[in-house]
């Protein structure tokens, strides 16, 4: 391996700060969600990295449950948003906010 | 010239990536944010492949950019999105606090990251991250996590029934 493992966490990184930035900034939920799916891969290469840099799989094993728990999230959150467009008959995250008050 | 192969090869996938990354979250229309979702996964899967972590990268792209992104995009086949759907409004102050937030976030960690010096690999055996090697892990020392994944993905199928089925 000739590049050093600095530049996986950099990108790791760049990665998750656009998921949150696009977690933060976008009102429609379908993008927030894909923001988040986003922010779950940039955990996976870090446990990747982390994996190879220290020789050990325990990172692969972690990588595979949270594909796990991300396919979970998708199923149970996009069922949720059918649910919400449904009685709401809208995608914006501002306009659903009856828990609010 | 062979030395700097693999440099090559990751920005390769890395600046594809990020494009992709900041296509996900600046396209107006959520089909643009997904397909720029699909093609981000497949440069990631690229990625692991460079970490020599090829189970993982094969479930990437079979989960991720297969199962989830069809999943995605069925949705929003499904909801028949209207044109006032799509646009964003404009940003509020709190939102554009959010961005900045994250790029301080950014800036914190890349700055972590160049402080810890250059952290070097370990060698790793012949057999490191393939379908045999990870699979021996997941069934003895992750088997209890494993078992709880099927009664997990069990729970989030009946939930997802329950929820988005108008009458049971």
């Amino acid at each position: 391996m000739t590049i050093s493992a600095n530049w996986y966490l950099l990108l790791a990184a760049v990665l998750f700060c656009f998921g949150l930035v696009g977690v933060v900034s976008r009102r429609n939920i379908l993008v927030v969600f894909m923001c988040v799916e986003l922010m779950l891969n940039a955990a996976n290469l870090t446990f990747l990295t982390f994996a190879r840099q220290q020789g050990t799989m325990n990172g692969h094993a972690i990588a595979f449950f949270v594909i796990a728990v991300a396919a979970a999230e998708a199923a149970v959150g996009l069922a949720i948003v059918i649910a919400v467009f449904r009685t709401r008959g809208t995608l914006w995250m501002d306009e659903v906010s009856t828990l609010k008050n | 010239m062979a030395d700097r192969a693999e440099l090559w090869i990751f920005l390769l996938f890395a600046i594809p990536l990020v494009i992709a990354a900041a296509g996900v979250v600046a396209a107006r229309n959520p089909v643009n944010a997904a397909m720029s979702l699909v093609a981000a996964f497949f440069f990631l899967a690229g990625i692991y492949v460079l970490l020599v972590a090829h189970l993982v990268a094969f479930l990437q792209i079979l989960v991720y950019a297969g199962a989830i992104m069809v999943v995605f995009l069925f949705v929003i086949m499904l909801l028949q999105l209207h044109d006032q759907d799509m646009q964003d409004a404009k940003l509020k102050a709190m939102q554009w606090g959010g961005i900045i937030g994250a790029s301080g976030v950014l800036t914190v960690v890349a700055l972590a990251i160049q402080q810890a010096g250059e952290i070097h690999w370990k060698a790793v055996p012949e057999s490191f991250g393939t379908v045999k090697a990870v699979g021996m892990l997941l069934f003895t020392q992750y088997l209890l996590p494993f078992e709880a994944t099927s009664l997990l993905l069990l729970v989030a199928i009946v939930g997802a029934v329950v929820v988005a089925k108008q009458r049971i």
